[in-house]
This record gives C-alpha cells, structure tokens and sequence, in this order.
C-alpha cells in the first residue's frame, strides 16, 4: 500500500495548481462566463502546453500518462478552481474512444488534441436516453460503401466547440440493446448536422445535435460494427472518474472558503465558528470530503480492473459523490448564510458544480441501483 | 379529536376554488406552475384580481379593507392557490408592514398607506439585514440622525428582497447609539425615491436578481415616517417577525411541489420505465410525502390552537424547520427527477411567457435553478440555527 502520488503526478499537480491560482482566479471565470464564451482559448492553449492533455493518455498514444490516478489528479485541480475549458467531453470521453479502437490514421487525431489545437466532441446520449448507454436508436444505415446517419444527440459537451464528433448509432437491434451500437467520426461542419449550443447551470457548455442524413465513408467508422458498447461503458468509467475527482475539488475548495468564513464572520460578537452547532457540522462535511476522496482513490486504483469490478467501483463511487456533494454543498450555503447563495461569491459556482455532476453519467438513485445489480450478478 | 373541516370551512374551499378557476388567469398559472420567473407586473396583477374579490388582505380586519379569515380559513385559500399555481402574494405590505401599522402606526399612517398597498400604488420591501447584522438583527448600523423635522439617514441594508420592484421601503435604523444595542432602534418609512437611495440588485445562486442591496447617503426623511415612538422599534420589529412567521410551515408549497414532483415521475422514463417505479426514486418520494402529512397536521395544531387565540409561539419554529427541509427535499427530487435535462441554463425560457415552449420536458428548465434558489428557505426569516435554538431555550428550557 502506498498513498502517496508519484513524483511526477505531484509534479503536475503542484504546476497545475500554481498555474490555475494565477490565472483562473474567480472573477477571471466569471468574466468568461459572463462574456457567453463557451471557454477560454489562450488559458486551453496554455493548460495544453503544461501537459494537462498528454497527462490524459498513455504514452503509447503520444501523451504522458493516461492512468486512473493521473486522470484523479488533474480533474481535481480543475474541480479545485472551477475549469470550465473543454477537457472532459473531448480529452476523456472521446478521446479515450479513439485511443481504443482508432486506427493509426484515426489516432493522429489525438496528436492535435494533446496539442490542444484541436477539440472533440462525443456525441451519445439522446432526448429519452437518461443515464443509460445502451439507449441508442440514432441510426447508421450502410448503401454502397457510403454510412448514412440520422438521430439526435442531446447534452453534447462542448458539442458545439468541437471540430470532429465521435457519433453513436444503431446498426443492429432495438432501441435498448448493448450490441449493434457503432461508433462514426463525424466532421462538425458536415452537411445535414445542426448543432445548437447552450450553457449549462454550472458555467460549462453542451449541444443539442441533429444529424439529418449524414452521410460518411467507412473510413469514418471507429472500431468494429455493432460492438462500440464495452468501449462507450469504459470511456464513460474515465469520464466517471474525471467528473469525481473534480466534484472532489470543487468540495475542497467549498471547505476551504467555509473555514475560512467561520473564522472571519462575526454575528453576536463573536466568530461564528465557535458556535458548535456549526462546528459540529463543518466537522461532518471533512468527514464527507475525506470519504469522497477515497472514493475516488478506490475508482481510480480500479479502472482498469477487470469489467465487473470496474463498474462496481464507477457506480459506488459516483453514488458515494452524488450524496457528498448535495451535503457539502448544502452545509457550506447554510454555513454562509445570505453571502453563500451569491452569483458574486466563489462559493456558489462550486456548489452548482458539484450539484450538476449529479446529472452527468448518472446520479445517486440511478448508482445506487446499478450497484445493487451490480453485487447481485 | 375530529381532522375533518366543518360544512362551512368546505363550502369556503369550494368558494376559492370556484373564484380560482374563474379568475386565476391562465398565463399566471402556467407560469409558476413551470417555475418560470415573473415579472413585477405579472405579480401586480395578480393582487389587482385578488383586491377586486376583496381577498388580497386576508389577515386584515373589514374596517381597512380585509378578508378577516380566521387562520384555517387562510390555510385552506393558501392551499388552493398553490394546488392553482397562483402567484405568491407579495408579503411585505400586505403580512409584515400591515400589521404594524395597525397595532403601533399613526391613524394617519394607517389611513394614508394603508389604502395604497391594496391598491397597489405602493410596494414595500423589508429593509432590516444589513452586511454586519444577519442572524444578529440588533447588531444593525444604518444610523438615523433627527435634524428639526427630518432624520437624515445614512447606511446600507442587503438582501432586500425585489427591492428593484419598489417604491417604499420600512426601515429598522439606529436612533441612540449608546443605548443597549435593542433600545436605540427605530422602525421608519423611506421613500426609495429620495435623493441619496441607491437600489444594487444581487444576483443569486439561481441566475436571477432576487434580492437587492440599499444604499442611504444622507436621506432627508420626513419625522412623521417614525412609526411609534423612537427607539421602540425593536419591540414592533418583533412583532412583524412573528407575522412573518405566520404560514412559515410552507404546507400549500409543499403539497403543490409534491403533486408536480409526481406528474413529472410518472412521466419521465428512466431504465424504460416510469421513475415513479424505480424503487429507489419512489422510497424517496414516498418519505417526503409520509413527513409531509404529519407536517400538515403539525400546522394546522399549531393554526387551530392560534384561531382559538393563543398566539403562535415557539412552536413555529418546529413548523420553520421541518417545512423548509421538506420543500427542499422536493426541490431536490425534482431537479433529480430532470436527470440531464436538468443542467441546461435557459433564461429565455424561464423569462419568457408561457407561449414560449421548452426544447425538452418542460418542468425541466426550472428544476436546478429552483432547487439551488430554496437554499435560502433555511437561512431567511431567522435561520434554522436560530429556529433550533429558540426551540432549545423556549420549549426545552435548556
Ligand atoms: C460501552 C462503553 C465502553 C467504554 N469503554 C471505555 C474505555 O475502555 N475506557 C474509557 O476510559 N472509557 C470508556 N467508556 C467511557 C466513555 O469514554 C464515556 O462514556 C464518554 O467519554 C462519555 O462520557 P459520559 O458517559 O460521562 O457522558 P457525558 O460526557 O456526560 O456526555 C453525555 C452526552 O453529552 C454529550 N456531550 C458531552 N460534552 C459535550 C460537549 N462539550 N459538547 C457537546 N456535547 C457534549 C455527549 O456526547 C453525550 O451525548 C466507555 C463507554 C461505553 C458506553
Ligand atoms: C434570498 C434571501 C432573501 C432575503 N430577504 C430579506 C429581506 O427582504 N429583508 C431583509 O431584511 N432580509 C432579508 N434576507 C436576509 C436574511 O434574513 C439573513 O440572510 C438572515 O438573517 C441570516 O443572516 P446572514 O445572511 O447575515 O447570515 P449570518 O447571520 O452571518 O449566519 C451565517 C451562518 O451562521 C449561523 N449562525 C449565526 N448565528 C448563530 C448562532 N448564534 N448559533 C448557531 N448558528 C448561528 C447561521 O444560521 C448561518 O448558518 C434575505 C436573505 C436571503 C438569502
């Protein structure tokens, strides 16, 4: 047993997080938001020249990294100070795509992501699909060498940034079957795609898209026919990961300024902090914290487990984070009172992200049942 | 013990209903009942058809233009307006200015504001919060200086709810600053638009400007805006406090919230089925139900001892607590309820009328920003800290 990180994941998580303190403070961000830019540019061209894309895949893919305790340690300093630049949707999720089933040529892709001159964007979850990967009914039907594809994709993120999609279609069996999900790289600009793009509560960015015959060549496929699921439920076990890890950061970081407000606000007199009904319950959201960081130690120790064990531990660990985030944001607005629930003050964009990672690859209910099934099997 | 409503309390609840489907009009209603925001004239006009049936003062008296319902009848018109979704009722005229008036104003102040917030000509805020005293109200500075026959006023309140709305604001100011921090307090009138008074809206958790902060730079205020005697505030600050609390239990929300929380379960499909089947999701809505019913009970204990005329006492700060983590454990179950469709940010929508249609399920939209915006139900109106601890010294003698 060893819990220390490694000499270069300290590395980069001290760099990280001196870089972030001078650059990403929070009016920097709520400038950014506010400005209605889905990111910011000259801050990603930055975050990708200190390796914080290459620290996301393997070398053997051209980056650095590529394990479960790097993807840790890097999404909890952008939890830490609240990134909102596109790192998850086009580094993790489709990026971990093209690195298991990309072909050499497909996999150069990757060369200009870790450069960070090019996004990706995967395009999977539809209007009525939920949190469930297998809930496909776009469809790709094959006519002469040419990959016609119709559906709508819904909670894109950073679908309308991205140049090139990674697209989920059906090419065998019912809406709700595991098989006869294929995987497509679909140009942005391709004719018949609409993508639409919105904010989200927690400052990120996502698209709705409509794919109204695409039409693709087989040189778009990505990996075999029919058979893209195992490797949508294990990027998706990265992107698990990644979002827990952040929602780790985003709780230190909620701590850490409600901490420091108990010390610093005085009512009746006297710091608030030494009211122990709060101090009891500051007390609880370290306990909280602590059992979610090793909640993400134990999914990020286990990710490349075997299947069954890898998803035991996605869905112990995102349900084990759904229910420490709603406590540790809860606690730290109420401990803050009327300052807590400001636009103005740090404390609520952490909170609208730890909250809202809920809604992302499935939340405490959809976790906990799955871990029951899970168990049973 | 006997829970049902007598004849004539069931022939009033038809009453409301019946006035409700009539006059309730449909772009008000369809817009709470998607938790889409409103506007200050949706709101006025909403107590334009309330002050036209004679209803929108229920706890005044008939001589000043009150409904004069005892405090089950209020419960149950407070309940048909939510199960409606109509509007809220604006309170700080009509349920906190109002009765302070009454018991400690001037007949000249009486027949002078009074009139005027049922006519809408007026609208009130609470200015008593200030950054330094929150939770220690005692604690406030905005200082009020007599200078022949003014106070000239200087200072700052926060947190002032839709104060961008209004035109009035009552005030708690200090007048004696050496006197023992509760006994140098006065409760004064301000005209908002006096030179010198600066509205900042805040913009909260939820994305919209709610609360406001005030600004008084050497406000001249007429002396015949002191409501009683100077340096009594205190004792009128606490006795709006406890008409604040009146309806603090929230059950009409609630019980609103649940029935939407259901209609929206038994129509999303989560796994392919409807969520109200996950067993899970269902437990969970189940116990927010089970604790709401005995909530409702607790209420109305509580209401039916007041109607027999015992005040409402530290009993309604059980009510406080216990009616505030229910309505929030529902905001929380619907924002789950959304699932993904919870987490695009949509002020067109939330904005826009009831004619402007959501991209996906329409309860959507307002889940989260909801949700994030009842955090402030336990910290408002004394926190739950507070509530816990009048509980602690008053009932438990502790
Ligand atoms: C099964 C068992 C085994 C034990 N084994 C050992 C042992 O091996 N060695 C040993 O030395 N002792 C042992 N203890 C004793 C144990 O340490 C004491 O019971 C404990 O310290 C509490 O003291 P008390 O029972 O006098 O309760 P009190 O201290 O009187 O506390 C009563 C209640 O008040 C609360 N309370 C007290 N002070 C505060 C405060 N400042 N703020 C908030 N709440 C407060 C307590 O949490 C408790 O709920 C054992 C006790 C039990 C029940
Ligand atoms: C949305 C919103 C609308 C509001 N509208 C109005 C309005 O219209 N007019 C108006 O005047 N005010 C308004 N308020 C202000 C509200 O009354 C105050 O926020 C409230 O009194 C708490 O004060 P505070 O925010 O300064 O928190 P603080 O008093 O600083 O409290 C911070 C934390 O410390 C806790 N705490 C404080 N003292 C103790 C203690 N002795 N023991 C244990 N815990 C303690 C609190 O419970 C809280 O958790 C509004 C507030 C909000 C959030």
């Amino acid at each position: 047993m060893d819990f220390n990180l490694t000499e270069e994941r300290g590395l980069l998580r001290d760099m990280l997080q001196k870089f972030l303190g001078e650059k990403y403070g929070h009016e920097e961000r709520r400038k950014l938001i506010a400005s209605g830019k889905a990111y910011n540019a000259g801050i990603y061209a930055e975050m990708a020249e200190l390796g914080v894309l290459g620290a996301l895949f393997s070398e053997e893919d051209g980056g650095l990294g590529g394990a479960g305790f790097d993807i840790a340690v890097v999404f909890e300093e952008l939890g830490r100070a609240g990134v909102i630049e596109p790192i998850l949707g086009n580094a993790v999720l489709a990026g971990s795509l093209i690195a298991e089933l990309g072909t050499d040529s497909q996999k150069e892709l990757i060369g200009s992501v870790i450069a960070g001159e090019f996004l990706l964007a995967f395009a999977h979850a539809e209007p009525a699909s939920r949190y469930d990967l297998n809930h496909v009914t776009a469809s790709a039907k094959t006519d002469g060498g040419q990959i016609m594809l119709n559906g709508t994709k819904a909670h894109v993120l950073n679908g309308a940034q991205a140049g090139m999609l990674v697209v989920s279609a059906r090419e065998a069996g019912a809406d709700w079957d595991e098989t006869g999900i294929s995987l497509f790289l679909v140009p942005a600009d391709a004719d018949g795609m609409t993508i639409v793009d919105h904010p989200n509560v927690d400052g990120t960015s996502a698209a709705a898209i409509r794919l109204e015959n695409v039409v693709v060549d087989e040189g778009a496929r990505l990996g075999a026919s029919g058979e893209a699921f195992g490797a949508i439920e294990a990027a998706v076990a990265r992107a698990t990961l990644a979002v827990s890890a952040e929602a780790l950061g985003a709780m230190e970081a909620a701590k850490a300024l409600t901490i420091d407000y108990l010390k610093e606000r005085k009512q009746f007199g006297i710091a608030i902090g030494k009211f122990q009904a709060l101090q009891h319950r500051m007390a609880d959201v370290l306990i909280e914290v602590e059992q979610a960081r090793s909640a993400v130690i134990n999914l990020a120790g286990h990710l490349d487990a075997l299947r069954d064990l890898r998803e035991r531990h996605v869905s112990a660990t995102k349900n084990l984070i759904g229910r420490a985030s709603a406590l540790v944001g809860e606690e730290a607005v109420q401990m803050h009172g009327g300052i807590g629930m400001t636009d103005e003050y740090a404390l609520s964009h952490f909170v609208r992200r730890m909250v809202m990672i809920d809604h992302l690859f499935g939340d405490v209910d959809h976790h906990l049942e799955r871990f029951i099934s899970l168990n049973a099997a | 013990m006997d829970l049902s409503y007598t004849p004539e309390e069931e022939a009033f609840r038809a009453e409301v209903r019946a006035f409700l489907s009539e006059k309730l009009p449909r772009h008000l209603s369809e817009k709470v009942r998607l938790g889409k925001r409103l506007t200050k004239s949706d709101m006025e006009s909403w107590h334009a058809v309330l002050n036209a049936q004679g209803w929108l003062a229920p706890n005044w008296p008939k001589e000043y233009g009150g409904a004069e319902w005892d405090a089950v009848q209020r419960m149950i018109f407070e309940e048909e307006a939510c199960l409606a979704h109509a509007p809220r009722i604006v309170p700080f005229g009509l349920s906190m200015l109002a009765p302070v008036l009454m018991a400690f104003g001037s007949e000249e102040q009486r027949q002078h504001y009074l009139p005027r917030i049922l006519s809408g000509e007026d609208w009130w805020c609470q200015g008593y919060s200030e950054p330094g005293a929150g939770s220690d109200l005692a604690a406030l500075k905005t200082k009020a200086v007599r200078d022949g026959d003014h106070y000239v006023v200087n200072g700052q309140k926060t947190w002032t709810t839709l104060g961008q709305h209004a035109n009035w604001i009552f005030c708690l100011v200090r007048t004696d600053a050496d006197a023992k921090k509760q006994e140098g307090i006065s409760f004064l009138l301000i005209d908002m638009n006096t030179p010198g008074v600066t509205v900042r809206p805040i913009v909260l958790i939820d994305g919209e400007a709610e609360v406001n902060e005030v600004f008084f730079d050497d406000v001249r205020v007429p002396a015949s805006n002191l409501v009683g005697e100077e340096n009594k505030g205190w004792t009128y600050a606490k006795y709006l406090l406890t008409h604040e609390r009146t309806n603090i239990a929230g059950v009409g929300f609630s019980n609103a919230a649940l029935a939407t929380l259901k209609h929206v379960a038994a129509n999303t499909r989560s796994g392919g089925k409807p969520l109200d089947q996950n067993p899970y999701f269902a437990a969970r809505m189940a116990q927010a139900e089970i604790d709401l019913m005995a909530m409702a009970t607790t209420n109305l204990r509580v209401v039916s001892a007041a109607a027999k005329g015992q005040a409402p006492g530290p009993e309604s700060s059980m009510l406080k607590i216990k009616g505030t983590v229910i309505r929030q454990e529902l905001s929380s179950l619907l924002r789950r309820a959304a699932g993904p469709d919870a987490m695009p940010f949509l002020p067109d929508y939330l904005d826009g009328g009831d004619n402007v249609p959501a991209e996906g399920p329409e309860h959507a939209p307002a889940a989260a920003p909801n949700y994030f915006n009842m955090r402030k139900l336990s910290i408002f109106g004394g926190s739950n800290e507070i509530q816990r601890t009048i509980i602690t010294k008053a009932i438990l003698q502790l």
